[in-house]
Parts: structure tokens; sequence; C-alpha cells
């Protein structure tokens, strides 16, 4: 696309997400207020621990957040067009050739009873009906080829339980990519998987990226994956961002002290031997019963020196030399946050 | 060797029969889960045995318990042989080694109580009174940083860092010398991992406990192991103390696990140089002959597909499983 509106743009732009789940216990707000941009060919990661929100987040990108009690309102602009203000048939016919995705559990995100070779083929022609049958065969070896799949003649007419966990997600890979999408969301992609496949297939979709030019965004609760195929990072914590910016100072400079926490919980292959972990106090909190205010501030050692803000007032995002973090702390203690955690 | 074991296993073997052959009458494929395994856990320390799914690292973990019978090789706790303590044996023998699972809420009955659940290692021993049993209890509870006052919650009603502390808290109830912890934090988010990782080092000093701590997250087991025991497909590859393995692994699986290691930091990424190994872990029904790992290995060549290589010490308690260690 080239017009005029597009230029410059960012390819994918959420804004003010927000997604709640009724239940019996009352309304779960697992997304409160997300907003960001992906530019095209990029890589975004999103971080966070369980319940923080972030495939909530990933599956409100393609509309895939089911069942009779989800509220989501805001926007997700692909292109300047809103998803969530799309009939159903225009969203279709966006999922798997604009926007494509890789779950956790290869196994499940594939049909049992129908051969790798087929699925890869109706991927393809979902979006490209009237393909010759033999010219889809033709693209489905291709694929399996190009995801490393060995000797993709005989193995287009096996099932998936022939494969292997790391087989299986080459193939899901395969699928997400036989459309080149735009964007290819992965949501704990190699979550599953041993860390030498993990290796393979992180290997994998950056070689994919940069073949496809597909922009990724990136889900994941492990600040090593993050590190190794990311540019971009945003950390979740109980349905909002709470720190946005690049990697390396994510990593070098953290601002936000949940982020300073969870780095510093992170186990390294370089720590020492019986050093004291350090670990954040407590637990996360319940998406049905939010604390006022600051949702970390209970875990928070910096809240008490706030006087009480934290528990009452919302923090705002402030921007923190190159960094965007969600605190109350004044600017010029965020940016020495980090200085202390070496 | 003249160091101080707590747990010893000999030559310890696991054969799962597999397949439904019975049928046609035909000999049944075997899984190798364990194949000759033997260690030595030195007392007050920490051994982990680490490697990738279907290595047979749980397999061993319930074997070292006697949770399922070994089909050859001894345990030996104490001084004492488990392999061939009978029912009532057992009985005693429970007291002295536990078990701590991965999932703490597939471990814990939902339809009892945390305190129940705690004490029910108590009631089987049969030594306590009911009200000497709740007080020891509350004190268990307190012990592993649980609030004593909600004995009587269920199990739904904790986070999952909380069910592992009231796993950790069962397994402590007897007072046990060795705790075997199968996967303890892996279902754990990071923050609330190095919480459980504390508590259970602050147990160890406190109590001179002695851990065999099954893992696959090699960071984990970098800060909590004394010493490393890593496996492949039913076999030791490499042990040693863990700083020697960690700093010049020799094997190479495991210098191939430790650089897929993703760093959470992106200039030591970047720094970094990793083997990425081809292909998938072989079936243990089928291993392949010679040495195991050779169907993946970067330097196999062809003895290595004739000769299985045995673990062979090459400096001070370092061994090796490899015809052509680096």
């Amino acid at each position: 696309m080239t017009d005029a509106n597009t230029i410059g743009s960012p390819l994918l732009s959420v804004r003010d997400l927000q997604v709640t789940f009724g239940t019996r216990e009352g309304d779960v707000r697992a997304v409160q207020g997300v907003s960001f941009d992906v530019r095209a060919g990029e890589t975004v990661g999103i971080v966070g621990e369980s319940g923080s929100g972030k495939s909530v987040t990933a599956n409100s990108l393609m509309r895939l957040n089911f069942g009779a009690d989800v509220k989501i309102t805001g926007q997700v602009l692909l292109e300047g067009r809103d998803i969530l203000a799309m009939s159903e048939e225009e969203v279709r016919s966006i999922r798997g050739r604009d926007v494509a995705m890789i779950f956790q559990d290869p196994l499940t995100a594939l049909n049992p009873f129908y051969t790798v070779g087929s699925q890869i083929a109706e991927a393809y022609e979902i979006h490209h009906p009237g393909t010759p049958k033999k010219q889809l065969r033709e693209i489905a070896l291709d694929s399996l080829a190009k995801v490393g799949i060995p000797e993709p003649k005989k193995r287009i007419d096996q099932y998936p339980h022939e494969f292997s966990g790391g087989m299986r997600q080459r193939i899901v890979i395969a699928i997400a990519l036989v459309n080149s999408p735009k964007l290819l969301i992965a949501d704990e992609p190699t979550t599953a998987l041993d860390v030498t496949v993990q290796a393979q297939i992180l290997e994998l979709i950056a070689a994919m990226q940069s073949e496809h030019g597909s922009a990724v965004i990136l889900i994941t609760h492990d600040l090593g994956v993050v590190a190794e195929i990311t540019r971009r990072v945003m950390v979740m914590y109980a349905g909002k961002v709470v720190e946005s910016a690049s990697v390396d100072d994510v990593f070098a400079t953290p601002t936000h002290p949940y982020t300073v926490g969870l780095l510093r919980s992170v186990k390294s292959l370089e720590t020492q031997r019986h050093s004291r972990l350090e670990a954040i106090p407590g637990t996360p909190p319940s998406l049905i019963n939010l604390p006022k205010g600051c949702p970390f501030h209970p875990r928070c050692a910096h809240a008490a020196s706030l006087g009480g803000r934290c528990n009452a007032d919302e923090p705002a995002l402030q921007q923190i030399g190159r960094s965007e973090t969600r605190c109350h702390l004044d600017a010029q203690t965020l940016a020495r946050l980090g200085e202390v955690r070496a | 060797m003249t160091a101080d074991l707590i747990l010893e296993a000999r030559q310890l073997r696991k054969y799962f029969p597999t397949g439904a052959s019975k049928m046609l009458q035909r000999p049944t494929d075997v899984v190798q889960a364990v194949d000759d395994v033997s260690f030595g856990l030195r007392r007050g320390s920490t051994l982990a045995v680490v490697g990738e799914s279907g290595c047979g690292k749980s397999t061993l973990g319930r074997l070292l318990a006697r949770l399922i019978e070994p089909t050859a090789g001894t345990v030996i706790l104490d001084g004492v042989d488990v392999t061939a303590a009978r029912p009532k044996e057992l009985l005693a023998l429970r007291r002295e080694i536990q078990v701590v699972f991965q999932d703490p809420y597939a471990c814990l009955n939902p339809r009892h109580s945390i305190g129940q659940s705690i004490g029910t290692p108590i009631r089987i021993q049969g030594t306590m009174n009911k009200t000497d049993e709740k007080a020891r209890v509350r004190e268990l509870m307190a012990l592993v940083g649980l609030n004593p006052e909600h004995y009587n919650r269920f199990p739904h009603e904790f986070s999952g860092g909380q069910r592992q502390r009231a796993g950790i808290a069962r397994a402590l109830a007897l007072q046990p010398k060795v705790i075997v912890a199968d996967e303890p934090v892996s279902a754990l988010d990071v923050s609330i991992q190095s919480q459980i990782l504390n508590l259970m080092e602050s147990l160890q000093q406190d109590f001179g406990l002695s851990y065999v701590f099954i893992a696959h997250d090699l960071a984990v087991v970098r800060h909590i192991a004394d010493e490393v025991a890593v496996m492949y497909l039913g076999k030791i590859v490499e042990t040693g103390d863990t700083n020697t393995v960690y700093g010049s692994p020799r094997h190479p699986y495991t210098r191939a696990l430790l650089s897929a290691v993703p760093e959470p930091d992106p200039k030591a990424s970047s720094r970094r140089q990793r083997i990425v190994l081809q292909g998938d872990v072989p079936s243990p029904v089928n291993p392949p002959s010679g040495c195991r790992f050779r169907t993946r290995c970067p330097k196999a060549q062809d003895l290595c597909a004739q000769v299985e290589p045995p673990l062979v010490d090459h400096s001070g308690g370092h061994l090796v499983a490899c015809h052509f260690p680096d």
C-alpha cells in the first residue's frame, strides 16, 4: 500500500484497548487501556507473567477472544482500518492473510485428522480460491522445505502425531507464513519446546521474518527469548503496559520498579551459585479485585516513600530518557532505578 | 568414593514395556528410560539432574524415592538398600526421603484443606495425635511462609507459588534427610520462582537437607546445585561440580545445551556463539548404536556408531561420556 494515508504511519496501531470478561465472580479486567504501534518489518516483544494480559492482547488483534461475556473496546488499526469495527466476514479475510498467529502448543493448533500438507494448502486456498490442486501441493511442499522439514515429499502426507514437538511448531509456522502476512503474532512459540529445539525455532522465526519482511509481535514470559530476537519490548503487569522501551534500554536501564524486580529475579547462566536470589514479594493481584491506584503498589518497595499516592491514583506514562514508564516516582529516581541493579 | 554420601544410585535401569504387541505374541518393545545410571549425593548438598524432555530425569527421581520399581540396579539411602526394602520397611523409608512435584495443583487433593494435605504423611505414619499433628502442620506452614491461619482453606484458594510452598511443607512433615524435587519451579512465574528457590536454600541450611533437583532450566540449576548430572536418552553424559561443568563443559551435548539457553541480556546474547543442534532427540525405544548422541553430534565419527563411550573421570570428579571430549 502506498496511498497517502499510510506512508510513514505504522502497520498496526492499537489505541486504548480494553478487554473485560464477565464471570460469576465478577468482571475480569484482563486488558486495561493498552496502546502501542508496530511498524512494518519490526519485531516487538510483549513480556509479562501469567495473568498480565499479554495473550488476551494478542488474541484481540485478530479478534480471537470468544465467549458471550467478552467486552472489547478501543481500536486495533491495521493499516488504518479498525479490526474491532469490522464485520466477521472482513475479519476472516484478514486472518491468515494479513495477520497470522503461532500458538504455544503446536499439537492443539493442528487438526489431527488432516495431513500436514492439506492443512498448509487449506491456509493458502482460503485466501486464493480456485488455485489448482497441483499448485497447492507445490506450495505446501515448498513451505515445508522452507521451514526445514527434512524429506518434505514424504512428510507432506503424514499426520501431526507423526511429528515431534519442534517439527510440529515448524509446520504451524509454515501455515502462518504461507500467505506472507504483514504481521505475525507469536504467542509463547517456544515455551512448550526443549531449549535446543527452542534455539532452532527462534532462528527459524528470525530467518523467515527477514525473508518475508513481516512484522512480528512476540509474546513471552521469558526475558531471555525477548533479548534474543526483539528490538523493542513492552512489559505488562495486571492488564497494563508498565514500561515500553528498546530491548537494550530495558535490560541496561530498566525504569519501572516491576521491570527492575523482574530482571533481578531472572536467573542467568552467569549468576553465582547459592547467591540469594532477588524476588518480588507477594503475588500478582486478582484481575477481579484490582488494588486501587497502581496495580503494582502492594508489591512495590517504593510505594511507602510516596505517602499514599500509589494506592490512590493511577500513574500516567512518563517519558524517562528513551523509555516510557507508568510510575509515580519522579523522573530522576526512575532514571537511576536501573543503576541499583548491577 | 570416600565422600560422605547420603544417597547413591548404582547401575540403575528402568525399562518400560511399550506397544500392544502382546496380542501378536511378539516380544514387546521397551523404552529404556533410565539405562545404567550411577551417582552419589553428598550429605547436605544439592545434585541437579538436567536434560530435555524424555531424557529419563523424572523416571530417575521416581526410582530414587522408590515410587516405581527399578528393572535393575540399587539405590542406597544412608547405608540402607532402598531397592530391597519390603513394604513394611518402605513406610519407615518414607520418613527419610520425600518428593516435591512439578504441578502443585495436581499433587494436592482439591477436596482436602491445605492443612489436611500437609498433615497426610504424619497421619500415614501414625506417630502423632490429632492435636499434635495440627500444631505441627501450623509450624510447617509458618516455616514455608504460609499463614497458619489458612489451615482450613482449600488448594484453589491459593496461588501457584503458595501451593508449591504447601507441597514443600508436606515433604518436610516427616523431617526427611533427602528431598527429590522434580521440576519444583518450572510451573511458576519468574518472580515467584526466586521466592521458592530461596526458601529451598534456607531450608537446606536450617535442616541439613540433601536435594536431588530435577530440572530442565539450566539457569535455575546453575544457581542451586553443587553438582550437576546431564542426562541424554536415559544416560548420564557428563557430571561434576556445577562450576566446572558450566565453566568448561566437555561433552558436545552439554556444550550445545548451555549455548542454547537464551541469555536475558542482549549484549551477552550477541557476544555468545550458539551451537544449534540439528534434528530431534531419537526415540528411546530404538536408541542409536554406540553413543546415543551421535545422530545429532557435530563431532561424530565412525567410532561413535560402534562403541558406546564410557563415563570417564577426566579430572577430579568431572566425568564425561564421549570419545572426543572438548
